[in-house]
């Protein structure tokens, strides 16, 4: 048994993903804690100039295969549970991120071994690792400790900042070479790029977010009219655009946009971790919620408990009547 | 189309969640349990694929608070067949759930043949697997995670699915069938249902009791929780109190303050 700790090295479309470098900074610590290695497992088609930049890790283990080429899960997890059974780390960590998300549960499965979803930090502790998940929509933390010789970690995003695992060393790589079954498999036609004629809402100043405290496609245009008076645009979390009530082009957090407007005024969102994943390092967040417990208030600087609702009307008239 | 659902009820996280005594769970006594979100749009999912292939939907729950709502109010929306997992002792981890439904839909003959399997992507509470991946692999199907929209193919061997990456950029996929798909939202928001159309599916519908299947690992947990409590923050918001009018002066002032106004 290896017992190293490997990270998953996220990359998408040619590039490395933040996450990647979280999860380095993350993996040294716990590596370093329990005296083991820290590797970095890069799996793709023609991406193996990469690894340059995966210094952090003692070592990169890549593999090269056409089936790897795209994001998918269960390609992912198949060359993952391969090495795995010949290298024998100890623990895998797996983004929890749209690109890698259902990796990390497919490989436990596979190589039958327990998955901590929802990890925002991971800790050596008396020669075992301790997981802190983040559950219930960041209303609840939960201290997990995993059974057995090896665990894969689904790791969420903003563990540690990404410039700490970054490194100038050119790491050693070992090149490896995995198999494919030959079964059906989901297949990639195309991408489909955002829409570039709407609103750019990361280029934007001010930035009035709304959640499903906004209740009503009538309300977000209420909110709109509020943005106009403060020379901003509108923005939505998860369940205003499943709602249909905003464009996807307007989406903020996992699977939308990252955004750090001076001003980020957030109106009946709760504040599940996917959201605050986009808008957590803008310099000015208000938020505004019936829910004094709403997660948002931990990330905001300033805070109201109100109904959405009962604020916009008069916030609007305040600044309209100050901008005379 | 023969269309599977599988659905699970999780906290209303809306309410204020306690932990037990025991430290290291949920106190259920005053949780409020609703079905999860990503599940209900993978039933309207299904019941647009229905409404446009024809065929069947079937929908799977595991036993729960306030289920039995959720599953006539299912049928009431359109689904032909609704089945509740009883038996357990609740409290199940997601792993345990999946291999439950698993199980089932294996084993349970007239469930077969299926064309689909259709579930949420995630839920609040996937602390230890998600539902879907586990499935795909104890069923041997193929997988896809994020999707938001599933249109069938003329062959009826395939769909074309959508399914979200970041950065607001998707991908359309080929995915043979069967499947099971972990959907993020359906290409329409889940319809709503009036309460009498409620009331009468519970009169002329019958909800399917199955018992929990022996599973080979016997679902024991993997992990162990050693404590749960509510996150210690580095930071809070500043509150600012008062009415409405109040407020907004005070909000003005610090937007003045920062010169966006």
């Amino acid at each position: 048994m290896s017992g190293n700790i490997w990270i998953v090295a996220e990359q998408w479309r040619g590039k490395l993903s933040e996450i990647t470098f979280e999860s380095l900074a993350l993996g040294r610590e716990v590596a370093d804690g329990l005296g083991v290695k820290l590797q970095a497992v890069l799996l793709g088609h023609d991406v193996q100039n990469l690894s340059t930049s995966l210094g952090m890790a003692d070592s990169v283990i890549y593999v090269d295969h056409t089936e790897l080429a795209d994001p998918g899960a269960s390609a992912q997890a198949s060359a993952l549970a391969q090495l795995v059974r010949q290298q024998k780390p100890r623990t895998v960590i797996v983004p929890l991120t749209n690109v890698s998300l259902g990796t990390g549960t497919l490989l436990g499965e596979q190589v039958g071994a327990p998955v901590v979803n929802f990890c925002k930090d991971l800790r050596a502790a008396d020669g075992h690792i301790v997981a802190d998940c983040v559950l219930y929509g960041g209303k609840i933390e939960a201290t997990v400790t995993p059974r057995g010789d090896l665990t894969v970690i689904g790791l969420w995003p903003g563990s540690r900042p990404p410039d700490k695992g970054r490194s100038d060393r050119n790491p050693p790589v070992e090149t490896q070479t995995v198999t494919f079954a030959d079964q059906p498999s989901v297949k990639l036609r195309s991408y489909i790029e955002p829409d570039a004629s709407d609103v750019d809402i990361t280029q934007q100043d001010v930035l009035v977010a709304v959640g499903r405290g906004i209740q009503s496609q009538e309300n977000v245009a209420l909110a709109e009219e509020l943005a106009a008076s403060l020379g901003g645009a509108v923005c939505g979390s998860r369940p205003v655009i499943d709602q249909g009530w905003l464009p996807l082009s307007r989406q903020v957090g996992k699977s939308g946009l990252n955004v750090k407007p001076k001003l980020y005024l957030a109106l009946g969102i709760s504040g599940a971790p996917e959201h605050l994943e986009g808008m957590k390092d803008a310099p000015l967040i208000v938020a505004v919620n019936s829910d004094p417990d709403a997660p948002i208030f931990n990330v905001a600087h300033y805070g109201v408990v109100a109904d959405a609702m009962d604020m916009i009307p008069t916030l609007k008239e305040t600044v309209l009547a100050l901008r005379g | 189309m023969n269309i599977l659902v599988l659905l699970r009820m999780v906290p209303d996280v809306v309410e204020e969640l306690e932990i037990a005594p025991d430290g290291r769970t949920l106190d259920t006594e005053y949780l409020r349990m609703i079905v999860n979100e990503s599940d209900d749009h993978a039933l309207e999912q299904a019941l647009i694929l229905k409404e446009r292939k024809g065929g069947k939907v079937t929908v799977l729950a595991l036993d729960a608070p306030d289920v039995d709502d959720v599953l006539f109010s299912a049928v009431a929306k359109g689904a032909d067949r609704v089945m509740k997992i009883e038996g357990g002792d609740g409290g199940v981890t997601t792993r345990a759930a999946a291999g439950m439904f698993a199980e089932i839909i294996r084993n349970e003959k007239d469930l077969q043949p299926f064309d689909i399997v259709l579930t949420g992507v995630q839920a609040i509470d996937d602390l230890d697997a998600l539902v879907a991946p586990i499935l795909s692999h104890r069923l041997g199907l193929p997988y896809l995670a994020i999707v938001t929209k599933v249109t069938p193919d003329a062959t009826g061997k395939s769909v074309t699915a959508i399914r979200e990456f970041a950065g607001g950029v998707r991908g359309e996929f080929d995915v043979p069938l069967p499947a099971v798909l972990g959907i993020q939202a359906a290409e329409k928001p889940p319809r709503y249902v009036p309460v009498a159309k409620v009331r009468a599916a519970m009169k002329t519908s019958k909800i399917e009791s199955i018992g929990v299947p022996t599973m080979a690992d016997g679902g024991q947990p993997l992990l162990d929780v050693s404590h749960m409590r509510k996150p210690v923050v580095s930071g809070h918001a500043q509150m600012l109190d008062g009415e409405p009018e109040d407020v907004s002066k005070k909000l003005a002032g610090i937007f003045t303050e920062r010169g966006l106004l």
